[in-house]
């Protein structure tokens, strides 16, 4: 059990890299999702691997799960699932702020100025895309 | 006591659901709660403050479930230090908020603000690595909030590299800290320390990756090279009382090294001992030298000043790295001067934005802004502060990491570079002071467009918040004047850390309250 649980952490963390590194929101939202869930399974593990065994301890329990695992479990699940519902209006937003669903969005002669190159002050024209 | 060491961290999230509730009261109501609840906030923290240095580390353990089993809160010198230090950047941000009505121009700018000092204030305090993980996570995501506040192109576009940045930090953070529990079988930093004495040679491996793992996610809050790729466009396109407080945001980072790792893998870790020092050294002399050429070809000023956080933080990595006593007193020292600094010359930069008109802050020849002799010397003032020149704070603090280095041996790398790096931020902070405020073009002469008069500089600028301003620049010269009294405090902090056993013993030793109440329950 363990060699399966321990691919499936790899290829889930895999995935989630290779996804996070994409150039368009969506996917990095769900290369994040992957990530959180490869890191909860790895938390779920790191109590170690057992079956029915019983959580809470009694007098005539010789062994028993670790429950710490699993509530930091149920801790880092409610965190990335804020996270991620917080990403994901974020990327909205900068899906109709910056024009489009690319991270850097659409490159703008507007940000430029903003930014500091050396063009002469004018009044502010309003380009196409930039007041969405 | 038991209350106040516990205070620091509940009095924001109280103040933040007050604020919250008092919404219907309008924005004014919302303030004054705001303002009085950051008071009160530094009230408590000297107090908190005073305790911390009469005592040894004040244990609370939430829930009276007692160290390693529980949760337990510390309040110790450093973190002591720390939340004084926070809330007092805080009064000052909040005022200029308040005063530039910059709080108005979103929703919840008060609650987020001090869900931010709740976040903040916890991670200093806490004595658990997951609850730091925890702690993180709430001031991250108060900070995604404020960063975002106000809205705009440039804001949301870096706010979505910033947010991105950090949730992958944040997994990193999970993965290291799961290794950990997996290996040590605890979470309470005092027992994990114990707990890494005892390590049997097979494991030590995994626990040193999973604290250089952990090293990772505190040098993606402290913007360590070549982590620190989001802060310069994070920081400079952020409102200017939020880019204030977050001058303190890049210390959390830094904080957590000094306590997760000075404390796991301290003097007494055996093999595992202090395996992150080369690292910290090394990475802050590469971050230190980009910062100062970042610094120098930065197109803005709040850039620049950003490129200034960076090199503060670089400056204290190197502190760090050098461990000793003397040089984690210089750090501390330091660490104070920066941050009041660095958010004094973010609302400086505001200023001088608001006063060119069009051309914003950016580096180009302007008309000349009004109230610049006023702005110009508080503009100087703190960039003296902050590269570091005599007779203020900023020289203090690099003198007193110097000469804790000349003792290494790699004294000559890191007394080289500071010194460079100083040069080229000097160099770039007087070419950008003298475009700014000498080579400008003369006054506006303005011109009537449709019987309108339209000027492109506004005539006159009220300087909103010059409290704050002054208040924060301040600091350089009282760090001076009082530099003998602060760095014998710095002394007993940097003391207090390097002594991780009464640290270890405080936590671990901690007893139940005694429930007075007993009988009625039973």
């Amino acid at each position: 059990m363990e060699w399966l649980i321990s691919i499936a952490i790899g290829v889930m963390t895999a995935a989630g890299v290779f996804l996070t590194l994409r150039a368009r929101t969506f996917p990095v939202v769900l290369g994040l999702t992957l990530l959180a869930y490869a890191v909860n399974v790895f938390l779920f593990t790191m109590g170690r691997l057992n079956t029915g065994l019983p959580a809470v301890i009694n007098d005539a329990q010789t062994q028993y799960a670790d429950p710490l695992p699993q509530a930091l479990v149920l801790t880092a699940i409610v965190i990335a699932f804020g996270m991620t519902a917080f990403l994901i209006v974020l990327a909205l937003k900068a899906r109709s702020e910056l024009g489009n669903d690319h991270v850097d969005g659409v490159h703008l002669a507007k940000d430029e100025k903003s930014l500091g190159q050396t063009v002469p002050p004018k009044k502010a024209t309003k380009s196409a895309g930039g007041e969405l | 006591m038991l209350l106040e060491t516990f205070m620091p961290v509940l009095l924001p999230l109280v103040s933040a659901i007050l604020v919250l509730l008092a919404r219907s009261g309008g924005l004014g109501l919302q303030r004054i709660i705001s303002l009085l609840a950051v008071l009160i906030l530094i009230i408590v923290n000297l107090n908190a403050m005073q305790i911390a240095v009469q005592l040894p580390p004040q244990v609370y353990a939430l829930g009276n479930w007692i160290a390693p089993f529980g949760i337990v809160m510390v309040l110790d010198e450093l973190s002591a230090t720390l939340v004084l230090l926070t809330s007092v950047l805080a009064l000052a941000a909040l005022w200029y908020a308040v005063r530039q009505k910059i709080d108005g121009k979103g929703a919840h700018f008060h609650v987020l603000f001090h869900l931010q000092l709740f976040g903040l204030n916890g991670a200093f305090m806490t004595g658990d690595v997951f609850n730091l993980f925890v702690f993180f996570e709430v001031l991250l995501l108060a900070s995604y909030g404020l960063l975002l506040h106000g809205g705009g192109r440039l804001k949301t576009r870096a706010g979505l590299h910033y947010v991105a940045l950090n949730l992958v930090g944040s997994t990193l953070f999970l993965f290291a800290v799961g290794a950990l529990y997996g290996i040590l079988g605890t979470l309470n930093l005092a027992d994990m320390a114990f707990k890494i004495t005892q390590l049997s040679p097979e494991d030590q491996g995994v626990v040193a990756s999973a604290g250089l793992m952990l090293l990772l996610v505190f040098g993606i809050k402290a913007a360590m090279f070549p982590l620190y790729l989001w802060l310069p466009q994070a920081y400079a396109n952020t409102s200017a009382p939020v880019a204030a407080l977050f001058a303190i945001m890049t210390k959390v980072g830094l904080y957590a090294i000094i306590r997760i790792h000075g404390t796991l893998f301290s003097d007494q870790a055996g093999e595992l001992a202090n395996i992150h020092i080369p690292w910290v050294l090394w990475l802050g002399l590469v971050t230190l030298l980009l910062a100062a050429l970042g610094a120098m070809a930065s197109r803005n000023l709040r850039e620049q000043v950003a490129y200034l956080v960076l090199a503060s933080v670089a400056t204290l990595l190197i502190g760090i790295g050098i461990n000793s006593v003397s040089a984690m007193s210089a750090t501390i020292f330091y660490m104070l001067h920066s941050t009041l600094i660095a958010g004094a010359m973010f609302l400086i930069a505001d200023w001088i934005r608001q006063g060119r008109g069009d051309v914003q802050d950016q580096f180009i020849r302007a008309h000349a802004m009004p109230n610049a002799i006023l702005v110009g010397s508080l503009f100087m003032i703190g960039a003296i502060a902050m590269t570091g020149l005599p007779p203020l704070s900023g020289f203090i603090g690099k003198l007193l990491i110097l000469s804790s280095a000349l003792t290494h041996p790699d004294f000559f790398w890191i007394l080289g570079v500071i010194l460079v790096s100083s040069l080229l931020l000097i160099i770039s902070m007087a070419r950008s002071g003298s475009l700014l405020f000498y080579n400008v073009l003369p006054k506006e002469e303005c011109h009537t467009v449709d019987g309108k008069e339209v000027c492109e500089t506004p005539k006159t600028m009220p300087l909103n918040g010059a409290v704050s301003v002054i208040g924060l620049l301040s600091a350089a010269i009282i760090l001076v004047v009082f530099a003998n009294p602060i760095h014998q405090f710095t002394d007993s902090v940097a003391n207090q850390i390097f002594d991780s056993k009464t640290y270890q013993q405080q936590v671990l030793e901690v007893n139940m309250i005694a429930n007075p109440l007993k009988e009625l329950v039973e």
